[in-house]
């Protein structure tokens, strides 16, 4: 009996010795020493259509998987386009005087589509029994064919299709000619949504086939940013016989729908598409293979980022991506080896990285003793805190409320945010142009005269002082109305809501204290303030944006008059409309980067700064890890397509992990037997109790 | 017994139209249909254009209640309510928001989540019921007094923390188990061992303490002092008298919550990355995905509805006195 008592306590113990010397790895045991990159993802995908997605949570799968005509350089900075299936970069060529412009793109032929069902003429007419038992897309017959320039016409003409959302459809509808009419002619035609809608039967003016390889496409005037967009995803090709087999009756019901199951050119293939809990890419077997970069950065060759020039990429067979929601156990399973490369949380951030006296970043000593090493990059971001210039106290363009908005951005101290509440991670923005963008000027002549001076070869933030005078000068002596003789009183709208951000909130509050100001904090959801910002109702509030394309004019159009969001719905939040600014902005958008528009843009940055619409918060600094066994990884904001760049040494991985797991079985089996021993005072009054004879009553 | 099952089965009717209606009305206070295409959209480049479209496709461009431009029973049929509640009651969910099929995901998902709740229930019931009926056995001694103090410090203690702490110790500590993860057949062993002893561990202190109330109230009783008197060994009177009679109590709490296993664990599926309904729920909350939010509303409705029921009959099992006529 008490053999087997002890067999049933130890039985699960037992049972995972049999997973091998590893018991808490967290892939199947076939998995091991394979030549896999494993990585995480958070939230699940919304859409894998190239036409409707547009987050980076998405594109870490599709960009492996589509290929635009042109894609960023890997290694080389500032950003710059090379081609990727086009045989070279687009030259516009103007028509009637720069009324239009003609981007002619070609690709290489022989390019192959991964192996995919869409490419089986049988599979476009499927019995509705055999969808219903089908568990994936690829267990049906398998075909591909060679990718044409009408691929690429048909993805341009699925931005204007009426059952799919593409977020630049209006955008493009600017510039692409006949594109607004398309939508509508499109729309008209769809009369039957049961039936697939061949886009092929419909025209689109501005797009072109000029041969099997070559297409054209016509902008109306000059729009210099466009070939920017020939490096996402929403310019990518699309085999009509993907979308006509996924058209079918049933296959939806199935999720098997091409916004789950991608189809393109890219070194990878989507085999597993499980967003709730893992996404697998597959090495694509027709990938043409492509060569490793030759040329970088001059560090890039001490930093062995081109040992592997000129090799045949991709490096890795397979890449397994986890669903992690919580970041105890990513951050865990990262410093067990079980994920390559991680970034760093704000709970995890003392563990890996030691921040020094002068503001250096290194990772800690426990990093540095597993071999991992810290990558940074500023991002090409900007996290904002506007002012509403509708707004009757803080808006508008009198001297009055221009003076007490320069006053609040000299006492707001962004340099002792990023210190207290991100960790250092990020830089102060003087501008809206993060660096390493075109128009962003650096060093003295880079800061916010404003808000900062150059002392001692470096940033100051001007004295408080400063800010008081100019707060005097706007009305306000020591913060205070003269005709009522109360204090300011702002409000900062807000989202943050939790626990830790209080913390933040203060902050807030004592900045503006300093001035005297009251600052009364209102939080709200993200539909409300939404809402706030869309109605202009908002008077101080925090925003951020991210680069689309690295571009000067993708982050001053956050500027731009005609885009005020409560007139409208662009993306100018402070409703800042300044007519000298807009000349500009039109004079730079449609200018190639010289000298002639670094003036400009440097004139509309000192009308920005004047006006000071915006606190000029700071663009983030992004800090990954990753383990010593993986190779070429630079940190690139722009490129979405790096894991193929990407090599791991597999043999170096499977040695660390075993050491790093080694099981240690011990603690539990003590667990056992204090456990067993704590029961045996019982065991013994038990017997006790049962053995003893009646009390007399 | 047929006729109270119909009888509760068409009482069960309003019931889930309340229910629906406040899920609705709850959720329609808070987000808008705007709001929700906004949330789906994206927040870079959505057009009012955009947002209609949305809303269009999905039949969120109808009045919420009443439909006053339209004639007759269309008042009430054309209307976000009126069409998105009467499919559940078929139990098709139609598709979620990203068009993702809710019942294709529900089924997908049924599994992980019952393959740790199923153990988590059977391994939790029968663990806090022997420590309970031990506690009772040694009721008055020092053995009970520190088996009901070690029951309140494990009842004050939050479940995040056993999570976040069992991790810790035996994942990354012990290198014994996975730390998170899944995966499907036999292999999912390996990873719900360890939520479901945490998940068993967390609840010993409230479940045990419950039980021994209740068995405690039950050897008070004239029966057991009879079987006593009779002679019989205290762990007969205990587990074929006591455990017996108690049986109505116990069956009340844990019957009713057999149906809802399936709707899955929200903490312990998010922290152990398991993709079960539990985790389903609480993303769709998040991105206010109101087809997904109403369908695990409603399931969940249903099954505590089940739950109560199969909870009714159960008492004949035990309690041979009671009869459904």
């Amino acid at each position: 009996m008490r053999i087997i008592l002890i067999l049933l306590l130890f039985l699960p113990l037992g049972s995972l010795s049999g997973c091998g010397e590893v018991w808490n790895d967290p892939y199947p045991a076939s998995e091991r020493g394979k030549n896999n990159l494993y990585s995480v993802f958070v939230e699940r995908p919304k859409h894998l259509d190239p036409v409707q997605s547009y987050t980076t949570d998405e594109s870490q799968f599709i960009r492996q998987i589509l290929e635009p005509p042109l894609q960023y350089h890997y290694l080389k900075r500032p950003y710059e386009l090379t081609p990727l299936t086009a045989v070279e970069l687009p030259r516009p060529r103007e028509l009637e005087g720069g009324k239009f412009t003609v981007y002619e793109i070609r690709i290489r032929p022989g390019i192959r589509y991964q192996p995919h069902p869409a490419f089986v003429e049988a599979n476009q007419k499927l019995p509705r029994g055999k969808i219903e038992d089908l568990k994936s897309p690829y267990e049906l017959p398998l075909g591909t064919r060679e990718l044409v320039a009408d691929d690429y016409i048909y993805q341009i003409k699925r931005l204007a299709h009426p059952r799919l959302h593409s977020p630049i459809l209006g955008l493009m509808s600017e510039y692409i000619v006949g594109m607004a009419d398309y939508a509508k002619r499109l729309r008209a035609a769809d009369t039957d949504r049961s039936r697939w809608l061949d886009l092929r039967e419909h025209a689109l003016n501005g797009v072109e086939r000029v041969d099997r390889y070559t297409y054209r496409v016509k902008l109306n005037g000059r729009y210099p940013q466009f070939v920017y967009w020939l490096a996402m995803p929403f310019f990518t090709p699309i085999p009509w016989e993907a979308e006509k087999l996924f058209e079918q009756p049933g296959m939806a019901k199935k999720n098997f729908t091409l916004d789950w199951w991608p189809v393109g050119t890219g070194p990878y293939m989507l085999s597993e598409n499980n967003p709730n809990a893992r996404m697998i890419l597959e090495r694509n077997p027709n990938f043409r293979g492509e060569p490793y970069p030759s040329e970088g950065e001059p560090e890039d060759a001490a930093a062995g980022l081109l040992a592997d020039a000129g090799k045949t990429m991709p490096f890795i067979d397979r890449v397994v991506f986890s669903r992690e929601k919580e970041s105890v156990p990513l951050w865990n399973k990262f410093l067990q080896g079980y994920y390559d490369v991680a970034g760093i949380g704000s709970d995890q951030f003392d563990q890996a990285v030691r921040v020094s006296v002068e503001g250096a970043t290194e990772p800690t000593d426990e990093m540095i003793k597993k071999g991992i090493t810290l990558s940074t990059i500023v991002s090409a971001t900007i996290y904002y805190f506007g002012f509403n210039m509708k707004d009757p106290v803080v808006g508008g363009s009198s001297e009055r409320a221009r003076k007490l908005r320069q006053a609040i951005s000299i006492a707001v101290d962004m340099e002792e945010y990023l210190s207290i509440f991100e960790n250092g991670r990020g830089v102060v923005a003087h501008s809206p142009i993060p660096p390493g963008i075109f128009g962003r000027r650096t060093g003295k002549e880079g800061i916010n005269a404003l808000t900062h001076v150059w002392r001692d070869g470096r940033e100051q933030r001007r004295p408080l002082e400063d800010a008081r005078k100019l707060l005097a000068e706007a009305g306000y002596p020591d913060g205070r109305d003269p005709k009522t003789g109360a204090p300011l009183l702002l409000y900062f709208d807000t989202t943050a809501r939790g626990p830790g951000d209080k913390s933040r909130l203060d902050w807030w509050r004592k900045q503006l204290a300093r001035l005297s100001i009251q600052l009364e904090v209102r939080q709200t959801d993200w539909n409300r303030f939404q809402e706030k910002i869309r109605t202009g109702t908002q008077q101080l509030y925090g925003l951020g944006w991210s680069a689309d394309y690295p571009d000067a004019e993708n982050f001053l159009f956050l500027l731009h008059g005609p885009q005020a969001r409560a007139d409208g719905a662009g993306a100018n939040s402070s409703n800042y409309v300044n007519p000298k600014y807009d000349a500009l902005f039109e004079k730079m958008k449609n200018m190639p980067n010289s000298p002639e528009r670094q003036r400009v843009i440097d004139a509309m940055i000192d009308m920005a700064r004047r006006d000071a619409p915006w606190i000029f918060g700071f663009h983030p600094k992004d800090f990954s890890l990753r383990h010593s066994w993986v190779a070429n990884a630079k940190p690139n904001d722009m490129a979405g397509n790096t894991t193929k760049y990407r090599r791991i040494d597999v043999p170096r991985r499977e040695a660390l992990r075993r050491e790093w797991n080694k099981p240690v079985v011990w603690p539990a089996v003590v667990i056992l037997l204090t456990v067993l021993i704590s029961a045996i005072p019982a065991v013994l009054t038990y017997r006790r109790r049962e053995r003893m004879a009646a009390r007399p009553a | 017994m047929l006729g109270y099952i119909l009888r509760r089965v068409l009482y069960a009717i309003p019931i889930l139209v309340g229910v629906n209606l406040i899920t609705f009305a709850l959720f329609f206070i808070v987000n808008t249909p705007d709001d929700m295409a906004r949330m789906h959209l994206g927040v870079k480049r959505v057009t009012p254009e955009a947002i209609e479209k949305w809303k269009q496709e999905r039949g969120y461009d109808r009045p919420l209640f009443f439909a006053s431009q339209q004639n007759g029973l269309s008042k009430i049929t054309q209307t976000i309510f009126f069409e998105k509640s009467v499919r559940l009651f078929a139990f098709d969910f139609g598709p979620a928001e990203d068009r993702r099929d809710i019942g294709e995901e529900i089924r997908a998902r049924m599994g992980p989540s019952l393959a740790l709740a199923i153990p988590v229930f059977l391994v939790g019931l029968a663990v806090n019921i022997t420590f309970a009926l031990l506690m009772a056995f040694f009721r008055a001694t020092y053995l009970d007094f520190w088996g009901v103090v070690l029951c309140v410090a494990m009842m004050s203690i939050s479940t995040l923390f056993y999570i976040i702490g069992g991790q810790y110790v035996a994942a990354k500590l012990w290198n014994l188990v996975p730390i998170s993860g899944y995966d499907g057949g036999l292999d999912a062993g390996r990873f719900v061992i360890l939520p479901v002893l945490i998940g068993v561990v967390s609840g010993i202190g409230s479940g045990s303490r419950w039980y021994r109330t209740i068995f405690l109230e039950e050897m008070g009783r004239d029966y057991v002092r009879t079987a006593r008197a009779k002679g019989l060994a205290e762990s007969v009177v205990l587990f074929r008298h006591v455990l017996k009679n108690a049986m109505i109590p116990i069956l009340t709490g844990a019957v009713v919550v057999i149906p809802l296993l399936f709707m899955g664990s929200l903490l312990a599926e998010s922290f152990f990355g398991i993709p079960g309904l539990g985790s389903y729920t609480i993303d769709a909350i998040q991105a206010q995905d109101f087809a997904v939010v109403r369908s695990m509303v409603f399931i969940g409705s249903v099954l505590y509805i089940m739950g109560l029921l199969l909870t009714d009959l159960s008492y004949t099992l035990v309690d041979p006195r009671i009869r459904f006529d």
